[in-house]
């Protein structure tokens, strides 16, 4: 099953020559520029681990596209990011945000239904992949 | 997007035209601003339009679907201190803008200490931040030959050089690398080091300058900051120019540069002291003899 999170999701995935057209509308816009990764594509698990920091003063994309290959070399097998950060209202806050990498094979999710009071029912998903320890999720 | 990239694929190109590309890129600007805002350097000049012409004649070859390997732009500017390398290089980070090489066109200028870390583990992050930042336009790397120093075999230059190596060949269409410093020592340093030798593909060489070729930049430097010489300063000028250049330490334009910024002070302190009542613009723009005159260099000491 393709997770699909943020901007662009209902897209087929980006090219490099694409993610770098995208990022550089980002930093034409003086945003700040983050890669994050993870093997746990729960929805609701916001907190992605950070690719090294944002980054600043880069004035071209490639910068970007060069770092998400390094981190490719490592995270190959895992969900990589990229979010855009704009400070200007005075907090960081996020402009946009895809998905440039992901687990070749994606097992989805597991939707549990739990009777509650009064014949109620509570849905919660799981994602299979997370069984396995972190670390030990994708191949 | 998609669309895009299939209507370019469907036109196909079958001619170009060399002088409507030269005009309309802004290179022809550039050339010319070259030969106007910069004295003597003939032979640089000279290298630096055959460069211009194959490069645009590379892209109009891309084109016609000619070429299609990007060609290795990275290049060392070997000469001595104050030769203008890196007066050059800004320009030169210009012109590869305009030919369609970089994509932005800026200048990141740095030596060792701005690539080679204090401790294990601090080299390649600092050269990768270095290299990020140069992507989409130059990196120049002065004084480069200090990146590499056989006698310490665990010098860190190693890693940023391995690091450099890498990207210069991997990310050529992200950014180009300028190695400058002198040129013996840049000579030695490529013998060393074949990795740098093989991937670069243009060397300059930028001459001393002549007495002449001195006086006229001091002349333009001082018309540049809206002061002028008249006939005396321009000959104490000469002359200054003739005893400095034998001194050590004498570093062509720059030591002229420095002079003048000396010369200035002087000239404001006279004004200064001789001034009672209201005076002109011609006043305080003129340079005196006595202003350069004054200068240790001509009682036997040394300027820096
Ligand atoms: N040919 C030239 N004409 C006018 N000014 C020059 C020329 N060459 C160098 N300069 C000036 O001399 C100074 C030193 O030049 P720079 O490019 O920093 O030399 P390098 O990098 O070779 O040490 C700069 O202020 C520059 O503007
Ligand atoms: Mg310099």
């Amino acid at each position: 099953m393709r997770v699909t999170q943020g901007t662009f999701s209902f897209l087929p995935d980006f090219t490099d020559q694409q993610i770098h057209e995208q990022v550089q509308y980002c930093i034409d816009n003086g945003w700040a520029v983050s890669i994050e990764y993870t093997d746990d594509p729960h929805p609701r698990n916001t907190y992605w681990e950070m690719w090294g920091h944002p980054m600043f003063d880069n004035p071209d994309a490639a910068a970007v596209v060069y770092e998400l290959n390094e981190c490719r070399k490592i995270y190959g097998s895992y969900y990589i990011r990229i979010i855009a950060f704009d400070s200007s209202p005075g907090w960081e806050s996020i402009r946009l945000s895809f998905i440039v990498n992901r687990p070749s094979e994606e097992p989805g999710f597991k939707l549990s239904r739990t009777e509650v009071k009064g014949r109620n029912i509570q849905y919660s998903i799981t994602p299979y992949s997370s069984d396995n320890p972190q670390g030990s999720r994708y191949k | 997007m998609e669309n895009e990239g299939q209507e370019k694929d469907s036109e196909i190109v079958t001619e170009v035209n060399l002088k409507e590309d030269f005009q309309a890129s802004g290179v022809a600007d550039i050339l010319s601003e070259l030969d106007n805002s910069l004295i003597g350097l003939t032979p640089v000049k000279t290298r630096i339009k055959e460069t211009a012409s194959l490069l645009l004649v590379d892209k109009a070859r891309e084109k016609l679907g000619l070429v299609n390997e990007s060609p290795t732009l990275h290049m060392s500017f070997s000469g001595n201190p104050g030769t203008g390398k890196t007066t050059v290089a800004l320009k030169m980070a210009n012109l590869l803008f305009r030919l369609g090489y970089v994509r932005k066109g800026h200048l990141v200028t740095v030596t060792r200490d701005d690539l080679v870390g204090q401790y294990i583990g601090h080299t390649a992050p600092k050269t990768k931040e270095v290299l990020k930042k140069a992507m989409g336009g130059v990196l120049f790397i002065d004084e480069a030959y200090y990146l590499y120093r056989p006698e310490n075999e665990r010098d860190y230059g190693q890693e940023a050089i391995e690091i450099l190596l890498q990207v210069m060949e991997n990310n050529r269409d992200d950014l180009v690398v300028i190695l400058a410093g002198y040129k013996d020592k840049m000579d030695k340093f490529f013998e060393s080091n074949p990795g740098f030798r093989s991937r670069i593909a243009h060397h300059i060489d930028f001459p001393d300058y002549s007495n002449n070729e001195l006086l006229e930049i001091a002349e333009v430097m001082v018309a540049s900051m809206n002061y002028q010489f008249n006939e005396e300063s321009k000959k104490a000028m000469a002359e200054y120019i003739k005893i400095r250049k034998k001194q050590p330490h004498f570093a062509n334009a720059r030591s002229i540069r420095n002079a003048i910024d000396r010369a200035r002070l002087r000239q404001a302190n006279r004004v200064f002291n001789n001034s009672k009542g209201p005076i002109g613009a011609s006043f305080l723009s003129q340079i005196e003899d006595i202003d350069i005159r004054q200068s240790r260099v001509f009682s036997g000491g040394i300027d820096k």
